[in-house]
C-alpha cells in the first residue's frame, strides 16, 4: 500500500516533468478536451438553465393547484370530444367555494375564478398589444405567488365591487411606462380606464412558456363588465378568451384525495347523472411537467451526446500523444523494468500522465466555460444560467475518466515491454 | 599468471546456472543464442564475461541480470528458482539482488542525481526519508556529494556513470552487473570508473563485468569466455599490481 502511494507520487511527478517538457504538445493536446470540457459544461449549463427555467414556469402554476378547465393538459386525439363540452363558468367558483365551506374536513381551501383575454394596454404614446389580460378575484394571491415590485395586489373589497384598478407585469410597466412609476397611473385597456395599483416584480420569461411579466391583472367584476366572455366566444375570428377555475389544496401530499373531492363538487355544479362522463377536465401541474419532460429529456441527450463527442476526439489526441510518449521512452521504460519497476508501476505512469493531461484540460476548460457562462449571463439576462458546484465536481470526474480511458491503450502496451528489447531500443 | 590465489575466502554461492539454453525465433529461423551454459558465481567475486558479438554475451547478461528467462535448463539465484518466475517475480528480484550499470548510463535525462539514485528505492516502497538519506550516501560513496542536485547534462561523462553506479549500489543488492561500463567512456575516465568498481569489490561487492575489451576484463578475478553460445574458458586471473595497490 505505502510502496503504491510512493508510486503514485514518484508517477504524478513524471507527468508534471513531461508536461514541462514538451510545454507545447501537451497545450496542444489538452486543448482538445478544453474544447470538450467547453462544450459538454456549456450544455451542461444550457440544460440546468431550462430545468431552472422550467420549474420556474412550473411555480406559477404551482403544485398545489387544481386546475378546472375544458381542455385537459395533454395531447388527445379525440379533440371532437372535448370541443363540444360546455364552457368552464366563473360562477362555478362560487359553487365551489359555497361546498367547500358546507364540508367539513375538505381538502381543499378556496376557488378562484380567472378568464382572460388578449388586449391592448396604452399610456400616453406608448402601447403595448396582445397582453395576457386576466380577470380574477382577490384570492388569487392564495393560489399563486406574486410579487409585487411596487404597489398592490388588489383587495377583496376592489374585488367584489369591480373597481377599475390593475396590477402589471413587469415588461408591460417597461414598455408603458419607462421613465416614471406606474402607481396610480390611469392605462387605457380597450378604451376602457384602469388605475394601476402594482406591478409584479421581473419573473423572467423562458421558451415562450407562461410569464408574469407580460400580463396584467383586475378584478374579475371589472373584467366581466367590459370584456363580456360569453359574447367575445361567439364571435369568430376574435381573440378566443377562456375561464377556468383553480383551486388551491390544503395538503399536497393529499392531492388525489383532493382532486376526487373536486370531482364531485363539479358533478355536482354541472348536473351531470352517475352515468355521465365527466365534461371537464381537472389539472395540476404534474400533468403538465410529465408531458414536457420527454422533451425535455431528449433536449438533454441529444446535447449531451454531441457535444460528448467532441470529448471524444480530444481523448483521442490523448490517446495518441500518449502512444507517442510511450514509443519516446521504450528506453527509458527499459531501464525502469531492470531497476525493478513492475508491470503496475508503468501502467500506473502513463495511465497518471494521460489522466493529467485531461486534468490540465478540464481544468482550463472549465474556467473557460465559467467565463463564457458569465458573459452570456451578463449578454442575455433572461435565459436563467446555472453554473454549479455539481457541474464542476462532474466535469472533473468526466476529465478523470477520459484520461483513464484514453491512456489505457497506450499504457497497457508499455507494461507489457518485453524489458530486453525496451532496453535495445534506440 | 603465476600466482593464480584467490584474493580472499569466497561467499556462499549467489548464482547457480546449470545447463541453460536461450533459443529466439527470428521469422522463419530459430537463432540458439546459448546452447548450454553452466556457471556458479560466488558473493564477493569479480567476474568478467567476455566474448566476440554474437557469441551469446549479450544473452547471457540477460539471464543473469533476470531481464529475460532461460528456454531450458536450471538457474537459482540466492537458492531461489528464477527460471519460472512471472515478469513482476522478475522486477522484483531485479530491484533487490541486482545492480545494473549500463554502457549509455540510463539516467533519467529529467532528473537530479539523487532523484536517479532513489528510484530503485522507490519500486521498493521505502519511505522518502530513508530514500534520500540512503541515495545521498551511496552518492558520496562513488566521490558525487557534492553533485547531488544536477542533472544529468550538467555533469561529464565519467560523472554520469558514477551516478549509475550509485544507483546500481543503493539498493545492496547481491550482485552488480555492469554491461560495458566504460565502452562510452574515454580511456582516462574508463579507468577512473574501473578503479572505482574495483574499489567496491574491496568493499565486498560482487561484481560481474561484461565486456568485449581485453584490458578491461583484466581487471576482474576470473574471467569467462563465451563462443558460440557455449563457455569456452573459465579462468582465474590475477593482477598483481592491483593487488599491491589493494594491499597498501
Amino acid at each position: 500500500m505505502k510502496r503504491f502511494l510512493y508510486e503514485l507520487e514518484e508517477s504524478w511527478r513524471i507527468a508534471y516533468a513531461q508536461m514541462r517538457s514538451n510545454m507545447t504538445r501537451s497545450i496542444l493536446t489538452a486543448l482538445g478536451v478544453v474544447i470538450g470540457i467547453v462544450a459538454v459544461t456549456l450544455m451542461g449549463t444550457a440544460i440546468g438553465g431550462i430545468q431552472v427555467g422550467f420549474d420556474k414556469s412550473m411555480a406559477v402554476l404551482g403544485d398545489d393547484v387544481l386546475y378546472v378547465t375544458q381542455w385537459p393538459w395533454k395531447a388527445v386525439d379525440d379533440w371532437w370530444n372535448y370541443r363540444d363540452r360546455k364552457k368552464i363558468q366563473t360562477e362555478y367558483a362560487e359553487t365551489i367555494n359555497r361546498i367547500i365551506a358546507a364540508t367539513p374536513n375538505s381538502n381543499l381551501v378556496v376557488a378562484v375564478p380567472t378568464s382572460s383575454l388578449m388586449r391592448s394596454i396604452k399610456y400616453g404614446g406608448n402601447e403595448v398589444e396582445n397582453v395576457f389580460t386576466l380577470g380574477t378575484t382577490s384570492d388569487f394571491t392564495v393560489t399563486s405567488t406574486i410579487d409585487c415590485k411596487e404597489g398592490r395586489f388588489f383587495n377583496e373589497i376592489e374585488s367584489r365591487s369591480g373597481a377599475q384598478v390593475v396590477v402589471i407585469g413587469y415588461d408591460v410597466a417597461d414598455v408603458l411606462f419607462p421613465s416614471e412609476s406606474p402607481i396610480d397611473k390611469s392605462v387605457l385597456i380597450s378604451g376602457h380606464l384602469f388605475k394601476v395599483i402594482g406591478v409584479n416584480a421581473r419573473q423572467g420569461t423562458f421558451l415562450g412558456l407562461f410569464s408574469w411579466d407580460s400580463m396584467v391583472a383586475m378584478p374579475l367584476a371589472a373584467f366581466n363588465k367590459y370584456f363580456n366572455l360569453k359574447n367575445q366566444l361567439d364571435v369568430p375570428g376574435q381573440n378566443q378568451g377562456e375561464s377556468d377555475v383553480r383551486v388551491k389544496v390544503k395538503d399536497k401530499t393529499k392531492l388525489a384525495e383532493a382532486k376526487d373531492e373536486l370531482t364531485g363538487i363539479m358533478r355536482r355544479a354541472r348536473g351531470l347523472l352517475p352515468e355521465k362522463k365527466e365534461d371537464f377536465s381537472i389539472n395540476e401541474q404534474q400533468a403538465f411537467k410529465s408531458t414536457l419532460d420527454p422533451v425535455k429529456n431528449t433536449i438533454a441527450i441529444a446535447g449531451l451526446f454531441i457535444t460528448g463527442l467532441s470529448l471524444f476526439v480530444g481523448a483521442i489526441g490523448i490517446m495518441n500523444i500518449t502512444f507517442v510518449s510511450v514509443k519516446e521512452r521504450t528506453k527509458e521504460i527499459g531501464t525502469r523494468k531492470a531497476l525493478g519497476a513492475r508491470r503496475r508501476t508503468i501502467l500506473l505512469q502513463f495511465l497518471i500522465e494521460s489522466t493529467a493531461l485531461c486534468l490540465l484540460g478540464g481544468f482550463i476548460g472549465l474556467t473557460v466555460a465559467y467565463f463564457m457562462c458569465f458573459g452570456i449571463g451578463k449578454a442575455f439576462p433572461s435565459f436563467p444560467i446555472q453554473f454549479s458546484f455539481g457541474l464542476v465536481i462532474a466535469s472533473m470526474i468526466v476529465s478523470v475518466l477520459t484520461g483513464l480511458m484514453s491512456g489505457f491503450a497506450p499504457a497497457w502496451s508499455a507494461s507489457r515491454l518485453d524489458p530486453v528489447t525496451a532496453l535495445r531500443y534506440e | 599468471m603465476d600466482a593464480r590465489q584467490p584474493v580472499r575466502q569466497l561467499g556462499p554461492v549467489v548464482i547457480d546456472i546449470e545447463n541453460i539454453t536461450k533459443d529466439y525465433v527470428m521469422g522463419e529461423e530459430i537463432v540458439r543464442a546459448l546452447r548450454g551454459v553452466s556457471l556458479q558465481i560466488r558473493r564477493n567475486e569479480y567476474l568478467a564475461v567476455m566474448g566476440p558479438s554474437g557469441s551469446g554475451k549479450s544473452t547471457l547478461m540477460n539471464m543473469l541480470g533476470c531481464l529475460d528467462t532461460p528456454t531450458s535448463g536450471r538457474y537459482e539465484f540466492n537458492g531461489r528458482n528464477v527460471a519460472e518466475m512471472d515478469d513482476d517475480e522478475l522486477a522484483a528480484i531485479r530491484n533487490r539482488e541486482i545492480g545494473f550499470v549500463f554502457q549509455t548510463f540510463n539516467l533519467l535525462p529529467r532528473a537530479t542525481s539523487l532523484r536517479n539514485v532513489e528510484l530503485p528505492l522507490i519500486y521498493a516502497g521505502m519511505d522518502p526519508e530513508t530514500r534520500m538519506e540512503r541515495a545521498t550516501q551511496a552518492l558520496t560513496d562513488v566521490g558525487l556529494g557534492d553533485r547531488i542536485q544536477h542533472k544529468p547534462n550538467e555533469l561529464s561523462g565519467g560523472q554520469r556513470q558514477r551516478v549509475a553506479i550509485a544507483r546500481a549500489l543503493v539498493n545492496n543488492p547481491s550482485i552488480i552487473l555492469a554491461d560495458e561500463p566504460t565502452g562510452n567512456l574515454d580511456s582516462k575516465t574508463g579507468e577512473e570508473i574501473m578503479a572505482l568498481l574495483e574499489d567496491l569489490y574491496q568493499r565486498n561487492h560482487t561484481i560481474i563485468l561484461v565486456t568485449h575489451e581485453r584490458d578491461i576484463a583484466a581487471h576482474a578475478r576470473r574471467t569467462i569466455r563465451l563462443r558460440d553460445g557455449v563457455v569456452e574458458s573459465d579462468e582465474s586471473t590475477f593482477v598483481p599490481q592491483l593487488e599491491t595497490v589493494a594491499a597498501s
